[in-house]
């Protein structure tokens, strides 16, 4: 049963990944992705139990970033006519490029170990509940979760420095006016 | 006394012991699901007429009056209208995405019913994350929204689907920041197991200052997430004609319409459970008379009762205030709310850890 089930959903989930990048309209394309990762959360909810993760999924994911996805497409108003054409050797190199990454994917996940790790009372209880999600990651992995909230927080004051408004040349129209 | 617990359980056992599991599973969804769809056609009368009344209380004129006793027809003749009216699409329209859009807005309004618990022990899913499943599916409306604005082809829908999706992507997060003070409180995210936490009183009260601090920034912040005035950009009529379904007619437009009402119900229902304790009666802390006293009225009439007045809140809103400009809005959050929930909830953190609640 969960077996079966686990390959409809993967199913659903390959052929909504194919399909954003078959679709000639790039906001055709976020919308299939929006699907692929409400896929992606089912997976997580209903193979691995992990309620909690799967929730952020949709939230951080299909809720928060793929919005400002669509936002940036919906102003820049791309559609299929506007799509410029890439040349064959592009294709072809972006093809091989995808394929290694493909390989290097497959060869790393070949040989994983797929137990559950860590003490007999964390495998008793679900490894997706909040409770025990908190405690590994601010007991076990504190230090890398401090480092990867620091990169974000560099991340953001990036992202304010580069959108900051440039006073020192005003521009009208295409000409800077000093 | 009546109980909406006992009618589900004695319905339950009936279905299990006439029928197979399976097919008694079964039943109850296809209950369930009348259930959602009977609720949400009732709360879009009752709603929509509610707001047309108090409009015209706030406004010192009658309201509807002419269709049936004090006009309270009114709602079913709108809606026998809409329902006859042509659904027109647009030539240059997405016709798909264009038609899909208003199904995309309804079922996340249905599916954020799931884990409200209505009265004691009538709730559709007790989800052990409830609190954040209801901001997930909460965050998917916009991409409905998004969908109607640009399959349109309209600029004046687009403009107000770009205006809607910045209001609900910013004030998402003061609003989660808003429910998260309330989960350090009662220590867990489910519905039920926040109710029973305010079993000595609602946490409001218990909670202090901060408590009442989050919910006037989770009121704005709700307010705004649904699009209503005074944040009501994504439609703002003398701008935009109607923002995001300017194109839509009869039973296409009745669907946002509808999912607008429906979706200030929910957020009314979440407000009403984490900070006036959803069915959970009036008690103050040891008082057992008087805790007694006030169990007598039904669990149902607390929920509806605190839904509603919330609601008549932000009606009250609505009539009240002007219309914010798109940079007083987007200001209002990023300088003003975000940094204050964030305090906050510092605050709410410092206060839980020292105890200093009820």
């Amino acid at each position: 049963m969960l077996t079966s089930a686990f390959y409809f959903i993967a199913f659903v989930t390959i052929f909504f990944a194919i399909m954003v990048v078959v679709s000639k309209n790039p906001i055709h394309s976020v919308l299939y992705l929006v699907l692929t990762f409400f896929c992606i959360s089912a997976n997580y909810i209903f193979m691995l139990d992990a309620t909690f993760v799967g929730m952020v999924n949709v939230i951080v994911y299909a809720g928060a970033i793929m919005v400002l996805f669509l936002y940036v497409l919906m102003m820049m108003n791309l559609n299929a006519i506007a799509e410029q054409k890439r040349s064959v050797l592009f294709k072809i190199s972006a093809a091989v490029t995808g394929g290694m990454l493909l390989l290097v994917l497959v060869a790393a996940l070949k040989d994983a170990n797929l137990q559950i790790q860590g003490s007999a009372l964390e495998a008793e209880q679900r490894i997706g509940s909040i409770k025990v999600l908190g405690y590994v990651l601010y007991s076990k992995y504190q230090l890398p979760f401090e480092v990867a909230s620091i990169l974000f927080l560099v991340a953001m004051i990036g992202a304010v420095v580069l959108g900051k408004k440039d006073n020192s040349t005003k521009t009208i129209g295409i000409e800077p006016v000093k | 006394m009546f109980s909406l617990e006992n009618i589900t359980n004695t319905t339950h056992t009936w279905l299990n012991q006439t029928f197979s599991p399976t097919l008694a599973l079964l039943t109850e969804f296809l209950i369930v699901g009348v259930l959602v769809i009977g609720l949400f056609a009732v709360l879009g009368l009752v709603l929509v007429f509610m707001e047309r009344k108090v409009s015209a209380v706030m406004q010192i004129r009658l309201g509807p009056n002419r269709v049936g006793p004090m006009g309270i027809f009114q709602t079913l003749a709108d809606t026998l209208k809409l329902v006859m009216k042509e659904g027109l699409t647009p030539n240059g329209a997405d016709k798909f995405l264009f038609n899909l859009a208003p199904f995309v807005v309804m079922i996340t309004a249905m599916l954020i019913l799931a884990p409200i618990a209505f009265a004691k022990g009538f709730q559709m899913w007790d989800i052990n994350i409830g609190v954040l499943y209801v901001s997930a599916i909460s965050s998917i409306s916009v991409i409905g929204i998004l969908m109607a604005g640009w399959a349109s082809n309209n600029k004046y829908s687009l403009l107000g689907a770009m205006r809607s999706g910045a209001q609900i992507v910013s004030y998402e997060l003061s609003a989660g920041l808003a429910v998260l003070s309330i989960v350090i409180l009662s220590g867990s995210l489910s519905i039920s197991d926040i109710i029973a936490s305010q079993q000595n009183g609602w946490w409001i009260f218990k909670g202090h200052i901060p408590a009442i601090i989050a919910f006037v920034i989770f009121i704005i912040a709700v307010t705004a997430e649904t699009n209503r005035a005074p944040f009501d950009l994504a439609e703002a009529e003398s701008e935009l004609t109607a923002g995001f379904h300017t194109e839509y007619s009869g039973m296409k437009f009745a669907l946002f319409f509808l999912a607008e009402y429906v979706n200030i119900f929910i957020v009314c229902a979440i407000g009403a459970t984490l900070f006036f304790g959803g069915w959970m009666p009036f008690h103050i802390g040891s008082w057992t008379a008087f805790n007694n006293i006030m169990d007598y009225i039904p669990s149902s009439i607390w929920f509806f009762g605190k839904t509603f007045f919330l609601i008549f809140l932000i009606m009250w809103f609505r009539w009240t205030f002007p219309r914010l400009r798109i940079d007083q809005l987007l200001n209002l959050e990023w300088k003003y709310l975000l940094p204050i929930s964030m305090f906050n909830l510092l605050l709410m953190t410092f206060v839980a850890i020292m105890g200093w609640y009820f």
